[in-house]
């Protein structure tokens, strides 16, 4: 049974038509976190955020306030937030970005009170132009309300913000390589070390980088307590935690629900959630944490949505996008289009990514469209092993980004849970659905 | 002779200062000159480069990274439609196909009278309206080849209102500039560092 009884804590607004504007968020509490923020120290403000055991909602899942605290001391540093998502059936900051800027606005000022901060960035995923131009307007309603620019809210303190637009680059969501993005250049991730943004960041300054859904959590939490959000979930996951789900399910769409009381079969399932698959067919394949995620079988449909209960069946929870694959969709075809994803998407850099991600690309090819030979599923695999020696999870890291050592995970997850389709793709000579 | 109009100058210097280095403007005033122009000219990266500090030759380096910067022209309306997991689950090589059919070109392509470039798109991040199909950025959410068709009509005859022409990635400009100088930040700090080892004293 799905446990929905946790306020939503992101998502109060995104159900209404003028959630996005500045008087809409005035009348519903907006900008009052903001004020109670201002009325306390920074560092008490870090504090509630620490207690919260906020985990980024980014995809890899470090707290929040233990990267805060991580920050160097420095005349100049910076806050920027990632909104570059473009993780393959991850569409939930897209929705916060549209229906709730200012909730983001406000979180963004509240966490740059917090960490004193000399200017924020607002990195916006080029293709959401709606969301941009919901962002940058909320942006400049902050100015015009006194909540950003100078001495906001009579407290003293000032800061700016500027939005900045991507341009269609998926590695550009790697935090370094929209560091590098933000620095007006190609979206290279950087080399380790240094391994952290908190110590060599933009221009080389330290640097914060959040998610916007981990910063759209701030307002709430202050306005109630670390205490009170760390009450939700359980163990390390605390809190709600947006999921996206999309793919074989009657109601996709995005839902905010308590970490770990949940169960994947609770999302899919559940009436008030995905209310059961398309056409009531069996589930052949879920991918729990977007497209670098191994999948899970349907034996794995109760492993309750957290964290560490993902981690320890060998997958992730990533950035939250759960998708249905149902029985009689074609698992080669599926692994064969991630993997075309992640060979568009390397960035280049490092030969086991740039050469694996189009070995592996044309094999699948050839298998789906019909030239497949039966040596090809150990080939697939002995390829990733060599782009993640031993295939385990997490991957071993061959290349400068996680991005290389993920591209296995939807190879290696196919051949283990659908084998005999690989088989009958060579026999038949492609594939026959359809 | 600068290659921006005199109303996208001005802007484009906004932009450059709203950044603690000139180069960070590099991706907006990519934007802004294809807003102008329809495409990224080689005379428009020459004047970003004199805005940036850089070189033509690094600004096309970045430019070129990007898929959404086109440096040869393209139509007044860019379809994409995405083939990722979600979208391919849900027919998206199907209406993608259609497409292609439809408007009489293939992925990459621009109809000949200058009005539709097609693309085959990733994630575009409207999973659950699948396949997702884009128009300039903007999301048109018809999922099915009818429906496909009854839009592109509509664009051959007119305009749709939520969709600006190609280039224009945001009708929403910035109404203000930076308004925090330096020395404030800096006397803020200090402010924030004193009142912090009063309050530790006061505790201690
Ligand atoms: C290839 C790649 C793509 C990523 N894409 C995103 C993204 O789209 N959005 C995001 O917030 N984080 C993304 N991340 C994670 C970021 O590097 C970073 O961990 C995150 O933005 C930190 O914010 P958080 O701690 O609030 O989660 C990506 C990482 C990698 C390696
Ligand atoms: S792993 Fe791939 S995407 Fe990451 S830096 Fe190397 S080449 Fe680029
Ligand atoms: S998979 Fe097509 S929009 Fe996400």
């Amino acid at each position: 049974m799905a446990k929905l009884d946790a306020p939503q804590i992101v998502t109060s607004r995104v159900g209404l038509d003028d959630g996005h504007t500045l008087a809409r968020y005035l009348a519903t509490g907006g900008y009052e976190s903001l004020r109670r923020a201002l009325s306390m120290s920074p560092a008490a403000v870090a504090e509630e955020v620490d207690a919260a055991s906020l985990l980024g909602r980014g995809g890899a899942g470090f707290p929040a306030g233990r990267k805060w605290s991580m920050l160097k001391k420095d005349p100049v540093t910076y806050l920027v937030v990632n909104g570059d998502e473009s993780e393959p059936a991850t569409f939930k900051d897209r929705l916060l970005m549209e229906r709730d800027p200012h909730q983001l606005v406000e979180g963004v000022i509240i966490s740059a009170w917090a960490l004193q901060v000399t200017a924020a960035f607002i990195f916006v995923r080029g293709e959401f132009g709606l969301g941009l131009e919901r962002v940058l307007t909320a942006v400049n309603d902050a100015y015009a309300h006194g909540a950003l620019g100078l001495d906001i809210f009579g407290s003293g303190f000032s800061l700016d913000v500027v939005v900045h637009p991507g341009a269609g680059a998926y590695i550009c969501g790697d935090e370094t390589a929209l560091l590098e993005t933000l620095e007006g250049k190609r979206g290279f991730p950087r080399i380790k070390p240094p391994f952290y943004p908190a110590a060599i960041g933009l221009y080389g300054q330290p640097t914060v980088v959040n998610n916007v859904e981990t910063l759209s959590n701030i307002p709430w939490i202050v306005l109630n307590g670390g205490r009170a959000f760390a009450a939700l979930g359980k163990g390390r996951s605390t809190g709600t935690r947006l999921f996206a789900l999309s793919g074989r399910v009657r109601r996709p769409g995005v839902y905010e629900i308590e970490m770990v009381h949940n169960t994947f079969r609770d999302l899919i399932f559940d009436p008030a959630l995905g209310g059961g698959t398309t056409d009531d067919v069996a589930i052949k394949a879920v991918i729990p944490g977007g497209a670098s995620s191994p999948w899970f079988g349907p034996d794995l449909l109760d492993v309750p949505l957290g964290q560490d209960e993902v981690a320890e069946h060998g997958s992730m929870l990533g950035s939250g996008s759960v998708i249905v694959i149902g029985a009689n969709d074609c698992a080669v075809r599926a692994a064969w289009r991630l993997t075309r994803f992640f060979q568009r998407e390397s960035c280049g850099q490092c030969t086991p990514c740039r050469e694996g991600a189009g070995w592996l690309e044309r094999i699948l090819r050839r298998l789906e469209t019909g030239g497949g030979r039966r040596e090809d599923i150990d080939l697939l695999l002995d390829v990733c092993d060599n782009i993640a020696p031993g295939l385990g999870w997490p991957p071993q890291q061959t290349t400068i980004c996680p991005l290389g050592p993920s591209i296995p995970s939807p190879i290696t997850s196919a051949i283990a849970l659908c084998k005999d389709e690989f088989f009958a793709h060579v026999e038949h000579g492609g594939c026959t659905d359809g | 002779m600068s290659h921006f109009l005199p109303g996208f100058r001005l802007r484009a210097e906004g932009i450059v200062a709203l950044y603690p280095h000139a180069r960070s403007a590099t991706l907006p005033l990519c934007h802004l000159a294809q807003e102008q122009d329809g495409y990224l000219s080689a005379n428009a990266m020459v004047e970003i480069a004199e805005l940036t500090e850089t070189t033509p030759a690094e600004v096309r380096g970045t430019a070129s990274f990007f898929d959404l910067f086109h440096l040869e022209p393209v139509g007044t309306y860019v379809v994409g439609v995405c083939t990722n997991i979600a979208c391919l689950l849900a027919g998206g090589l199907e209406l993608l196909a259609h497409a292609e059919r439809s408007l009489g070109v293939a992925v990459g392509e621009t109809t000949a009278e200058g009005t539709f470039t097609l693309e085959e798109c990733e994630c575009l991040g409207d999973c659950d309206v699948a396949p997702c199909v884009q128009v300039n950025c903007r999301f048109v959410r018809t999922t099915t080849p009818d429906a496909f068709d009854s839009l592109i009509d509509q664009l051959r005859t007119g305009a749709i209102p939520e969709i600006p022409r190609f280039g224009l990635l945001s009708r929403v400009r910035r109404s203000v500039g930076l308004a925090v100088p330096t020395e404030v930040i800096a006397t803020e700090r200090a402010r924030v560092a004193a009142e912090a080892t009063s309050n530790d004293r006061a505790a201690g």
